[in-house]
């Protein structure tokens, strides 16, 4: 690791402005950047602290939405009572991703941008060749081990995941976040790889997020993230899913349904083909599983990766299944 | 400089052998009060960062240190071209080293992740930029990844692992039902909490190493033959060790840099090894492959078991993975025909890992075991049972002691095996599919010598010492024990001090001999310093026992009194007083009286060349488990939930079965990794471990892990140690991942044959 030098930011803007500066990098809990600095991925030359700037950390829930500062830890926020009881799937996707240690440590602004676990990515001292880390210079990924890499949203330039949990919550319920007096739907802030996969989000140089909303809804309310791995805990996704449903007043036909998937994509992937299946109808077996394989379309194998193809949809089902028998709890009567 | 772990009274349980007492350095781990090797402090240190390669194979043809050597704080760079001066040493079997130069950064690169460089610096920081500033040219040559390579071939016979009786192939052949299946397990690793790495410090041409060690005479050795000093002159201090699995028994090339560059240096230097590096600067366990036939009467007795095995090794030096390690002691069978290959790979060379050998075996045998019992339609306990090897097939001779039929049965009880029914796929719980498995496992007794050394205070304590190590298996406390019961002194008035090659010699921490070996020295050095102390009771001026006219006296609870106790008692710090002496030292060892040589104790001490196998003597001598493993197996999402098992074990005599359930516990659940998570994952175009690290690399966590039940139905054994003990360290992980997998195929119906069972396997 390089020596670096320390930033105290004393204001968002002075935070910014330093950020400008050639081999910046922001610290926000610092399980990522520190990471990538001895992997040798990120070398700083002056890391810019912005925890201690005020006002970035409040959990504020309201009727319409919650709003949450960039520095909440994933902790505070998984555990908040009115985001477990407005945003289940949001609480349960952090509650359900790394560990307890890191979950206090990590802040949604610094979740939002975790990097991908791709191997190559992550070693550059012997794989040189990584368009993600260095444009141009070729996927070690193709040709290696893709067990973990993406089937969906790939190009030929990069397969990575992007790993990440609560972004899949959050762009299922249609959630922004806010940047340098921008705000953007979180959907739209993960770009696709195509040929630039080093430009992951729409975050420009210097700038920096300032917090995330998610605007309430009956479907965000009555949701539901369920993840999928080999190790009960402290795994990333196999694949993973956030599902919300609302019903109409018959308590059968879907009103609204938000289905996003995690571990399969190069960016959290709402998966909009299900939920236009699924709207109008009852979410009886055969329909939901029909509507589930609609996830995969465009789907692309990459050697051992296929299993995702299979599995993803599954996942999709359970979850849409595991919401409908809670919902069905909860009314009273099995839908 | 040794540390002592003082003894607190506070524990309910009796201190002597047997007893539950918790483990005496308990406390000053969970506080962070106990000091790991790196973290000495030692003025004026330095510090190693490592470079390797990043090819699997070829030559070093130059590398560049020019960026490197300018960065600040850099001191030295050791490159292939640097000549350290280094001597070959000795192997474990005690050969003598080979008259030839040993380079620990040699310039032929045998595998990725071989050190061919090292950079030291004032700061650690310091030494890693710099060390990845350093560009290093290769001429590359074809590789071998794996045993699965096709490139791999059939690798080379080793003939001292044909096992063979009766007339197996024809025996298999008239048999009325047959199977043979394949299995595979892949690299596994250590992965201790505690990563490997030293700090060496010269003064004059003496070297104290602080470095985590499963025998410290051991390594002390290696290390003079390496730099061409006598014995004495090196020290290996290792008071706590933060697990080491069978990797920390033996110094490593890093270890030689480390100590070269100190020496250059003339500074202390301290080198942590990365965790990425320690997956390629020591072995793990092989990657192995086992084709298992078995032939068996209609009504269940097995006529032959056929078994061709393969591991992978470097492609310098031979190390095999015994894939028939457990196959032939398990049943009773009449022809019988094993053979082992290993096949050169460019990896690091294997190593012990929990159970070397009779792992992987097991997990052949038992897997095999329940599918001849599906072939049969009988039930698998039912088959184990019919078919009990009444005494070893292989060697002939009778067992010592041998519960597998108590194991099997009092565990089958507490697990409610009668409850199973037998098709796969017949137990579920909504999506969740739920299987039962048997795995039985089996681990040779080995034995060997120690040394130990009795104190008695004038101050009434009594200290234990021993160079033998605690690596959290429990050796302080046990000691404690040992020599609580023999001296009559209650634990709390014991210290013991380990950890230390100044300290008297011990057989290493490996192949579970230590407790058996080390307790049996402590055993008879306490019963010695008894003898003497009643002795001088009995005869010193000063005394007052000494006109008492008694020819014995009584030790117990600390005290000194005449065996009925009508006379004088003193405590030990009053007799002490009244001999007139300040400590009253014995040292005894367990070698045979005509190996008493110089000779023979340095042999004894510092190599395996005392070490005696399960079959030499009389009898034929091993502890042995049967696991029960629930699981619950996703039926769409293929993943695997182990959420009960029960597992019963015969070790013996347990001198204390808190620390024993813990060993056997933790050798469970890395058994559950095994079966259901490790794996290390190579790229085949440059032989790279791409999950080196703990983030890819999947042990278990404690949500993997559900209640374990474990039961002793061990009798004590008298053959097998000095106290009854039989090794209590590997044998828990033996027989875990064929239990795990018979229980998957029992939910399932999908037979897995390679390991780790991952969820694309069975979706
Ligand atoms: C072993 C391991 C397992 C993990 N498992 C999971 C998992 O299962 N699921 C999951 O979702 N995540 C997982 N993570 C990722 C973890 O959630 C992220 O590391 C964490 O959320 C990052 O937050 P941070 O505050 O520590 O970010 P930092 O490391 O401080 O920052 C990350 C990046 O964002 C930038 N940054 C931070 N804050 C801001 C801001 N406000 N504005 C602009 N830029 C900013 C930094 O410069 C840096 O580039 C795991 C991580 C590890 C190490
Ligand atoms: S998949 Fe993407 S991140 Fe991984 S090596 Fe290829 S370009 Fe780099």
């Amino acid at each position: 690791m390089k020596d670096f030098s320390y930033v105290r930011a004393t204001s968002a803007e002075a935070a910014s402005q330093a950020a400008l500066q050639a081999g910046a990098a922001i610290l926000a809990g610092g399980t990522t950047l520190l990471d990538l600095a001895k992997c040798g991925v990120a070398a700083p030359e002056t890391v810019i602290d912005i925890t201690h700037l005020p006002g970035l950390s409040d959990i504020i829930v309201s009727a319409d939405a919650a709003t949450i500062g960039a520095l909440a830890r994933m902790s505070e926020v998984a555990d908040h009572p009115s985001i477990k009881a407005a945003f289940p799937a949001v609480s349960e996707s952090l509650s359900l991703a790394a560990s307890a240690q890191l979950r206090n440590m990590a802040t949604i602004g610094g979740n939002l941008l975790q990097r991908t676990r791709c191997p190559y990515f992550r070693d550059p001292g012997t794989f040189p060749a990584c368009n993600k880390r260095a444009p141009g210079s070729g996927c070690s990924a193709l040709g290696g081990v893709t067990r973990n890499h993406a089937v969906l949203g790939t190009s030929e330039h990069c397969l990575a995941t992007n790993p990440g949990d609560l972004a899949v919550a959050l762009v299922a319920f249609d959630a922004t976040v806010s940047f340098a007096g921008k705000t953007v739907l979180v959907e739209d802030f993960y770009r696709l790889p195509g040929d630039t996969p080093d430009k992951e989000t729409v975050l420009g140089r210097g700038e920096i997020i300032t917090g995330i909303a998610i605007p309430a809804s009956a479907a965000a309310k009555n949701s539901i993230y369920l993840k999928v791995r080999d190790r009960q805990s402290y795994e990333f996704a196999a694949a993973s899913a956030a599902v919300g449903f609302e019903l109409e007043a018959d308590g059968k036909t879907v009103k609204d349904i938000r289905v996003a998937l995690g571990g399969v994509a190069t960016k959290p992937w709402r998966a909009r083909a299900v939920e236009q299946a699924l709207i109008g109808k009852t979410l009886s077996a055969g329909t939901v599983e029909k509507a589930s394989r609609l996830a995969m379309e465009g789907a692309v194998a990459q050697g051992d990766n296929a299993y995702k193809i299979e599995l993803a949809p599954r996942v999709v089902v359970r979850a849409i299944q595991q919401l409908a028998l809670k919902t069905a709890m909860k009314t009273g009567g099995l839908a | 400089m040794t540390i002592m772990v003082p003894r607190k009274h506070g524990d309910a349980s009796d201190g002597m052998v047997g007893g539950r007492l918790s483990r005496f350095e308990g406390n000053l781990k969970v506080t962070g009060a106990a000091t790991y090797a790196l973290e000495y402090p030692t003025e004026g240190v330095v510090h190693a960062v490592l470079v390797q390669s990043t090819i699997a194979a070829g030559k070093v043809v130059a590398v560049d240190i020019s960026r490197a050597s300018a960065m600040p704080g850099v001191l030295l760079v050791l490159t292939p071209e640097d000549d350290l001066g280094l001597r070959a040493a000795g192997d474990w079997a005690g050969t003598a080293p080979k008259d030839e130069a040993y380079y620990p950064l040699p310039r032929n690169v045998q595998f990725n992740g071989q050190s061919i460089a090292a950079v030291i610096a004032e700061s650690r920081e310091q030494a890693a930029e710099a060390a990845r500033l350093i560009t290093v040219s290769y001429e590359e040559t074809a590789s071998v990844k794996d045993l699965e390579d096709p490139a791999a071939g059939e690798g080379k016979m080793m003939g001292n692992l044909t096992v063979g009786w009766g007339d197996a192939e024809a025996a298999l052949a008239a048999s009325d039902v047959t199977i043979e299946a394949e299995y595979r397990t892949p690299r596994e690793y250590h992965v201790a909490m505690e990563p490997h790495g030293l700090i060496a410090r010269w003064e004059g041409d003496q070297l104290t190493i602080w470095e985590p060690s499963q025998w410290s005479h051991g390594m002390a050795r290696m290390y003079a033959e390496w730099f061409s000093l006598p014995l004495e002159n090196v020290r290996i201090i290792s008071p706590f060790i933060g697990g080491g699995f069978g990797s920390k028994g033996q110094p490593l090339a890093f270890g030689a840099v480390a100590v070269a560059a100190a020496k250059k240096l003339g500074r202390p230097v301290k080198l942590a090894v990365t965790r990425p590096q320690n997956f390629t600067s020591y072995g793990g366990r092989a990657a192995t492959r086992q084709k298992i036939a078995l032939g068996a009467t209609k009504d269940g007795i097995l006529q032959a078991i056929v078994h061709r095995g393969y591991s992978e090794t470097s492609v310098y030096a031979d190390y095999a993975e015994q894939t028939g390690a457990a196959t032939p002691v398990l049943y009773k069978v009449e022809n019988y025909s094993s053979e082992h290959r290993i096949v050169p790979v460019n990896t690091v060379t294997p190593g012990a890992l929990r159970g070397p050998g009779k792992n992987p075996s097991s997990y052949g045998i038992e897997s095999a075991m329940e599918e001849l019992a599906y072939a049969l339609g009988m039930d698998p306990l039912e088959l184990r049972l019919k078919n009990y090897a009444d005494h070893d097939y292989q060697s002939g001779k009778p067992w010592s002691t041998r519960r597998l039929r108590e194991a099997l049965t009092e565990g089958a009880a507490a697990f409610g095996w009668e409850k199973r029914s037998h098709e796969p796929r017949s137990m579920r719980d909504g999506n969740t599919l739920i299987g039962w498995g048997i795995g039985c496992g089996t681990f040779p007794v080995i034995r060997a010598p120690s040394e130990a050394m009795i104190r008695i205070l004038k101050n009434g304590r009594v200290e234990v010492v021993s160079g033998s190590i605690d690596m959290g298996q429990g050796t302080y406390t046990i000691l404690a024990q040992t020599a609580s019961e023999a001296l009559g002194v209650p634990v709390d008035q014991i210290d013991v001090l380990l950890g230390d090659s100044r300290l008297p010699g011990s057989a290493i921490a490996g192949g579970s001999m230590l407790a058996g070996s080390i307790t049996g020295a402590v055993h008879k050095t306490a019963v010695a310093a008894r003898d003497e102390l009643i002795g001088l009771a009995l005869s010193e001026a000063g005394s007052p026992f000494r006109d008492t006219g008694a020819n014995t006296l009584s030790l117990a609870a600390g005290r000194v009194s005449l065996p009925r106790d009508d006379g004088p008692s003193l405590s030990l710090a009053e007799l002490m007083t009244a001999l007139g002496r300040d400590t009253l030292e014995i040292r005894r060892n367990t070698l045979s009286d005509d190996a008493q040589t110089a000779e023979d104790q340095r042999r004894a001490w510092t190599t395996m060349a005392k070490v005696m196998g399960p079959t030499m003597g009389e009898f034929s001598m091993h502890s042995w488990c049967a696991h029960f493993a629930e699981v619950r197996v996703d039926e769409d999402f293929g993943t695997v939930r182990v959420s009960r098992m029960v597992s019963a074990f015969d070790c013996g005599r347990l001198y204390n079965p808190k620390m024993v359930e813990s060993q056997w516990r933790g050798g469970i659940i890395m058994g559950v990794g095994q079966a259901l998570l490790e794996e290390g994952i190579v790229d085949a175009r440059n032989g790279r471990t791409i999950n080196n690290n703990v983030g890819d690399y999947l042990v278990p966590t404690n949500s993997d892990i559900p209640d374990l039940q474990v039961i002793s139905v061990g009798v004590p054994d008298l053959n097998a140690s000095a106290l009854g003990g039989k090794g209590v360290g590997e044998v828990g992980i033996v027989g875990v991942a064929p239990a795990i997998a018979n229980a998957v195929f029992h939910a399932t119906g999908k037979r897995v044959r390679d390991l780790p069972i991952t969820l694309e396997k069975l979706i």
